[in-house]
């Protein structure tokens, strides 16, 4: 145990360049966590408004839906199974039935897919009440963003053409009952929103749906026959991967900001060997063999990363908890992002994983920078080293 | 190696290869010491007094022949083997102390028995002692920077016998001290080699250490030019 024990004297000994080091690697320490902990306060809340908007506890598809390919929803469309109904009426799922139609606002033509869902149903963030309580024919629930390409406002008539289940084309007028203000995208752009029993009618699909949302938190059943389980973690997958991408550049951040302090560590211990090597000619004479100098230097270099963990804990952490608590302002009305209507502002999320993963990975790599100088210590003849000479 | 000796030297060349040209800092050196003297190298500078010191201390390898240090051949031990004698057996002092910069007087002194392995309590006792030989028990928390030349010399002392090595190389030892702090050295070491038996073995071209020597080797163009007894007692 002398290395680690001699390491620690010489650090502290070194005084200042010591914390001067640790305070620059503590920067980039204490920036990763702080971008990670963001990051992951996106991914928190997207999860949250996709679960809350759309996702549920996860859906049953009907065999066949392919909700990437809108020609598969022409036989998209079945009697929920038995277990799947006896949840619907116990109330832990929701049917929705998907038809493909076409709204003329204005003279226009816009293809959309018109959604039924039951107006009574409360799984689901979608001010659905509005569809039971209007005395319309056909009311009709948009989201914001609908309504603004549709050029549509709430009591606005607009008629609707759609194929029925046995191919026939079929057109009627129906009323906006609500423009809904939503924060995902996904249930708002390009879509109209039915009372179920309105659009199975219309659609000629007597009890029919094309996806079954189960409530949040329950445990999905044994697998249904002619429909397919999607788990939350498969229908996060898309969104997760463009917060990703989105967060791509804070990475790109980081990682510069890793390298400058692995430069300023690397050049540190370069000035160190060089500026030492009397020492080292000296720790030589005295008995250390090669392979211990050069651990005692890495292992100098490798407490920078306990220091730094150390000096960023003392700075970082109440900064950290400050943004956690009062979360971190964007400015207001930033629009769509990572598909959802972000609030203004973000509440970072630090987890201890998070926390002990940046430290290991700082520790790893303040170790390999120490080593990779210190490796030529191996090469150092004892009399060049004792007369100041490098070779 | 007959009983008593713990240095001999066989036919020693170092040859420092420099380009095109070589530097033939040691030329056929046969010496033998005994346990117990206190001799040095005398010569102009740069007739190969360091050269056959580091070689002796296991620092640098000869070019040809062959130097057997209590009993171990030098030239042909391994790195770690060399670690260890060097760590066990040889006491180094350096014309320029050599101390490490960051370490106390304590710490300094006890760098050589923390690589052995040590008890801190023995540790400590030994530590006090050595520092007591060299009368710098009162600085044991100063820092180098701290110590005046002498003083600093007085530590490296220090740190040379506190594992009561049977060798003690001394390169140059006063060449950077007054005659005060060189006589006191001296005086120092030829104690320790009295009390502890030590072998001290010099380097050096100071008249004043030339007079404590019980034993004058000179050294001319790395060639012995002649052995004799010296004026110490
Ligand atoms: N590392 C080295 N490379 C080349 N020549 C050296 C080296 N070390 C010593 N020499 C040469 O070897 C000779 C003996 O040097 P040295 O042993 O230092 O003499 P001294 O200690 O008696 O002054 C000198 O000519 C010196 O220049
Ligand atoms: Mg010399």
């Amino acid at each position: 145990m002398i290395i680690p024990k001699l390491a620690i004297r010489n650090m502290l000994g070194a005084g200042a360049k010591t914390w001067l080091n640790a305070a620059v690697l503590s920067m980039a320490y204490v920036t990763i966590i702080w971008a990670q902990g963001l990051y992951n306060g996106f991914d928190a809340e997207v999860s949250r408004t996709m679960i809350d908007a759309e996702y549920g506890g996860g859906q049953y598809w009907v065999e066949g839906y392919d909700p990437y390919d809108p020609f598969t929803l022409q036989d998209a469309h079945a009697v929920p199974a038995a277990p799947l109904q006896i949840r619907i009426d116990a109330g832990k799922a929701t049917p929705i039935l998907i038809v493909q139609g076409t709204i003329y606002p204005g003279g226009r033509i816009l293809p959309i897919l018109l959604k039924g869902i039951e107006p009574g149903q409360s799984l689901l963030s979608i001010p659905t009440g509005a569809l039971g309580t209007s005395g319309a024919d056909i009311p009709a629930l948009v989201g914001s963003r609908m309504a603004k390409t549709g050029g549509l406002a709430a009591r606005d008539t607009v008629t609707v053409r759609w194929r029925d289940a046995r191919g026939a084309f079929d057109a009627r007028d129906l009323q906006i009952v609500e423009v809904m203000k939503t924060i995902a995208q996904s249930i708002d752009e390009g879509q109209v929103w039915l009372p179920i029993a309105t659009l199975r009618e219309m659609a000629a699909m007597p009890g029919q749906a094309t996806i079954v949302v189960t409530a949040k938190d329950s445990a999905p059943t044994a697998a249904v026959p002619g429909w397919s389980f999607q788990s939350l973690g498969v229908l996060l997958k898309d969104i997760m991967d463009i917060v990703k991408g989105k967060t791509v550049g804070a990475s790109v951040l980081y990682a510069i900001l890793l390298f400058l302090a692995a430069l300023a560590i690397l050049n540190t211990q370069l000035l160190s060997i060089w500026r030492r090597r009397k020492e080292i000619g000296t720790m030589m004479a005295l008995g250390v063999t090669r392979g211990r100098v050069i651990g005692l230097f890495t292992f100098e270099g490798a407490l920078n990363g306990v220091f730094a963990a150390i000096v960023g804990a003392l700075w970082g952490i109440p900064l950290l908890a400050y943004f956690a608590v009062h979360g971190l302002s964007f400015g207001a009305n930033q629009g769509d992002s990572f598909g959802i209507a972000m609030s203004d502002k973000m509440y970072p999320a630090y987890s201890a994983a998070l926390v002990l993963g940046t430290t290991v990975l700082v520790f790893l790599i303040t170790t390999i920078i120490s080593y990779l100088p210190a490796r030529k210590i191996g090469k150092l003849n004892p009399t060049d080293a004792l007369q100041g000479r490098m070779t | 190696m007959e009983n008593g000796t713990i240095i001999r030297t066989t036919d020693l060349v170092k040859i420092y290869p420099m380009g095109e040209q070589s530097i033939t800092a040691l030329q056929d050196v046969n010496l033998t010491f005994g346990r117990g003297e206190f001799a040095g190298l005398v010569g102009p500078s740069g007739s190969g007094k360091t050269t056959l010191l580091n070689i002796l201390g296991s620092l640098d390898a000869p070019t040809r022949g062959s130097a057997e240090v209590l009993g171990l051949r030098v030239e042909a031990l391994p790195h770690k083997k060399a670690a260890e004698l060097r760590n066990r057996h040889i006491g180094f002092i350096f014309q320029t102390f050599n101390l490490l910069p960051v370490y106390t007087v304590f710490e300094n002194v006890e760098f050589p028995l923390l690589l052995l392995g040590m008890a801190t309590a023995a540790r400590r006792k030994a530590v006090m002692d050595a520092l007591e030989w060299v009368h710098l028990a009162d600085r044991a928390k100063s820092r180098p920077n701290q110590l005046s030349g002498g003083q600093s010399q007085r530590v490296a002392i220090a740190r040379a016998v506190v594992k009561k090595p049977e060798l003690v190389l001394a390169d140059e030892p006063t060449a950077n001290l007054d005659a005060e702090n060189s006589h006191h050295i001296l005086h120092t070491m030829e104690n320790i080699n009295r009390e502890l038996r030590t072998t001290f073995l010099f380097s050096t071209h100071d008249d004043k250490v030339i007079g404590h020597l019980r034993r004058k080797i000179t050294l001319v163009d790395g060639r012995v030019a002649k052995d004799e007894p010296g004026a110490g007692r």
